[in-house]
C-alpha cells in the first residue's frame, strides 16, 4: 500500500515549518506518522505535501518544570519516552499507565504526545489521560504563539482548535496538591488495540480522608474525551471510602454517548465504564497515600 | 521554494545500513521497506501485513526498532539502520539467531527477521528479562506458527548469551 504522491519538506527550523505550512493549500504537519502514514497508506488522507517537523534545529522532545507550577512536555515525546521517564512515573502515573498501553513496542518508539493529540481520535490513551488533568497546548502559528485550554482543544472526533498552519509544541500540565494520585485504565480485549473504554482519575485526599477534589475523564464514549461531572459531584467532599467510590462509579456513564461498533454495544460500554471508573478511582487513590 | 510536483518526484536518500554508507532514490511516498527491499536490494526484512500491526518488517533505526512500512524512506535520511543481514559476522549468527536456531524459535521464518530485531532492542535494554517482559517487548510482532513458547525460550537463551557479552549495534 503506497500512498498517493505528495511532497516532502523537512524545515531546520519550526518558523520555516508554520511558513511551509501556510503557502501550501492541502499540507500537512507529520510527527511520528504512526497515525498519519496509517491514514495515507489506506489513502484516507491524501495531503499534497508533508512539514516534518522532527528535523528542525528547535527540539521538542522534554520533560521538564515550568514556571507556574507545571510540567512541560515537549510535543515530540515519545509515548516509549513517557513511559519511562522517572518524573512522569513520579508526578503524573496516569500519563505513564496511558503511554504504556498504546500499541507496541515499536509504535511508542516513534508516536509522539503531540501527534496522538493533535490526531484528535477519540479513542486514544493519552488525549484521555490529558483530560483528568486539565493541562494548556501551546500552539506557534504565523501570528505568533498562543496557549488553548483543554476543555476548548479537542473539538470532535479527529478535529482540534488548532488552525491548518499552527504547530502544538507543548503541553502543560498542572501540578496536583500533595496527597494526590492518578490512573488510567484501559479497557480491551487484546494488549496493543484501541480501548473500548479508556478510564482516567486523580483524587486529591483532604483532611479526615475526604475527597478534596476529584477529575474523572473517559474515551471511546463520546466524540472527543469528556468528564465524568456527574460522577465527579458525588465524590467530591465526601469520604473516599469504597461504598462512595462504587456509588460515584455508578454515575460516571450519565455524561457518555458510545457507539455501538464491533468492538462491543453501547449497553456494553455504558456498563464498562461504572466497573472501570471504579477500578481507576481505587488504583488513583491507592496512590495518593 | 521549489514547486510542488518537483518535490513529489525522486529525491536522494543517505543513509547507514549495517554500517555500510548507501545512497539510492526514492519517491516521497516510498515507504522505508520498500527502499531497504527493492532499491538497497536487502530483502531481509519482510512485508507482512503492510498496515503497521504485524511487525515483520521491524527494524533498528537510531538504535529504536521502529515498524519500516509505518516509516517513509526519506525520513531516514541520514539515519543508521540494522536490520536482520547485519546481525551475523561473517559465517557467525549473532547470539540471537543461534538462540533462535537452537531453540526451534522458528517455524516458517516469516515472522523471524522482525522477531530478532525486536528481541535484540529488548535484550539491550534488558539483559535479563522475566518470560513476562519478553512477551510485553516482542508484543509487536506476530507469530502465526510457533504459538511464542519457543520464541519466549529463545529469546530467553539468547539474553544468557549475551549477558556480559557488548552488544554493537
Ligand atoms: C498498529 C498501531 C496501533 C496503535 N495503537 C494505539 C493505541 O492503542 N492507543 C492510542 O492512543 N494510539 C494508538 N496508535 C496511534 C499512535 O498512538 C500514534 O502515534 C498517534 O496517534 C499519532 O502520533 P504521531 O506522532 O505518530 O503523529 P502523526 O501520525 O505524525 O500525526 C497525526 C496527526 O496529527 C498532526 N500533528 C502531529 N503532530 C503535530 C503537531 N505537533 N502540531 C500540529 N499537528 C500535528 C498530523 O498532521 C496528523 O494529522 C496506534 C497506531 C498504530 C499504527
Ligand atoms: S509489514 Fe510492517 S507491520 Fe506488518
Ligand atoms: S515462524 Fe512462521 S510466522 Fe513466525
Amino acid at each position: 500500500m503506497t500512498p498517493k504522491k505528495f511532497a516532502y519538506f523537512a524545515p531546520a527550523s519550526l518558523k520555516e515549518a508554520i511558513q511551509l505550512l501556510r503557502e501550501n493549500e492541502d499540507a500537512k504537519v507529520l510527527a511520528g506518522g504512526q497515525s498519519l502514514i496509517a491514514l495515507m497508506k489506506l489513502r484516507l488522507a491524501a495531503p499534497a505535501a508533508l512539514v516534518d517537523i522532527t528535523k528542525t534545529g528547535d527540539l521538542l522532545s522534554y520533560i521538564r518544570e515550568g514556571k507556574n507550577d507545571n510540567l512541560e512536555v515537549g510535543a515530540l515525546t515519545t509515548h516509549d519516552t513517557l513511559e519511562r521517564s522517572k518524573i512522569i512515573n513520579k508526578k503524573f502515573p496516569i500519563l505513564s499507565d496511558a503511554a504504556s498501553k498504546i500499541g507496541d513496542q515499536q509504535i511508542r518508539n516513534r508516536g509522539t504526545i503531540g501527534g496522538s493529540c493533535c490526531h484528535a481520535d477519540p479513542a486514544a490513551d493519552l488525549p484521555t489521560a490529558l483530560t483528568a488533568l486539565e493541562p494548556e497546548f501551546a500552539v506557534r502559528g504565523v501570528k505568533g504563539k498562543r496557549v488553548i485550554p483543554q476543555s476548548e482543544f479537542f473539538v470532535d472526533t479527529f478535529t482540534t482548535s488548532i488552525a491548518k498552519d499552527e504547530i502544538l509544541t507543548e503541553i502543560r500540565i498542572p501540578h496536583t496538591p500533595p496527597k494526590s494520585g492518578s490512573a488510567y485504565i484501559k479497557h480491551s480485549r487484546r494488549e496493543g488495540d484501541f480501548a473500548i473504554v479508556g478510564v482516567g482519575a486523580v483524587v486529591t485526599v483532604g483532611p479526615k480522608g475526604v475527597c478534596r477534589d476529584v477529575r474523572v475523564s473517559l474515551g471511546a464514549v463520546a466524540p472527543t474525551p469528556i468528564r465524568a461531572k456527574s460522577a465527579e459531584r458525588h465524590l467530591k467532599g465526601k469520604t473516599l471510602d469504597e461504598g462512595n467510590i462504587a456509588e460515584a462509579a455508578e454515575r460516571a456513564n450519565e455524561e457518555a454517548d458510545p457507539p455501538s461498533d464491533m468492538h462491543g454495544s453501547r449497553q456494553y460500554r455504558l456498563d464498562m465504564i461504572r466497573v472501570f471508573a471504579r477500578r481507576a478511582l481505587n488504583l488513583a487513590l491507592s496512590r495518593a497515600r | 521554494m521549489a514547486k510542488l510536483t518537483e518535490k513529489t518526484e525522486l529525491v536522494q536518500v543517505r543513509c547507514k545500513v549495517n554500517g555500510d554508507a548507501y545512497t539510492g532514490t526514492a519517491e516521497p511516498r516510498t515507504l522505508l521497506v520498500y527502499f531497504l527491499r527493492d532499491v538497497l536490494n536487502l530483502t531481509g526484512t519482510h512485508v507482512g501485513c503492510d498496515t503497521g500491526h504485524c511487525g515483520a518488517c521491524t527494524v533498528i533505526m537510531d538504535g529504536k526498532t521502529v515498524k519500516s512500512c509505518m516509516v517513509l524512506a526519506v525520513q531516514a535520511e541520514g539515519a543508521s539502520i540494522l536490520t536482520v543481514e547485519g546481525l551475523a559476522k561473517g559465517e557467525n549468527l549473532h547470539p540471537i539467531q543461534e538462540a533462535f536456531w537452537e531453540n526451534h524459535g522458528l517455524q516458517c521464518g516469516y515472522c523471524t527477521p522482525g522477531m530478532l530485531m525486536s528481541a535484540l532492542f529488548l535484550l539491550q535494554r534488558n539483559p535479563n528479562p522475566t518470560d513476562e517482559e519478553i512477551r510485553r517487548g516482542i508484543d509487536g510482532n506476530l507469530c502465526r506458527c510457533t504459538g511464542y513458547v519457543n520464541i519466549v525460550k529463545s529469546v530467553k537463551a539468547a539474553a544468557k548469551k549475551m549477558r556480559g557479552v557488548e552488544v554493537t549495534a
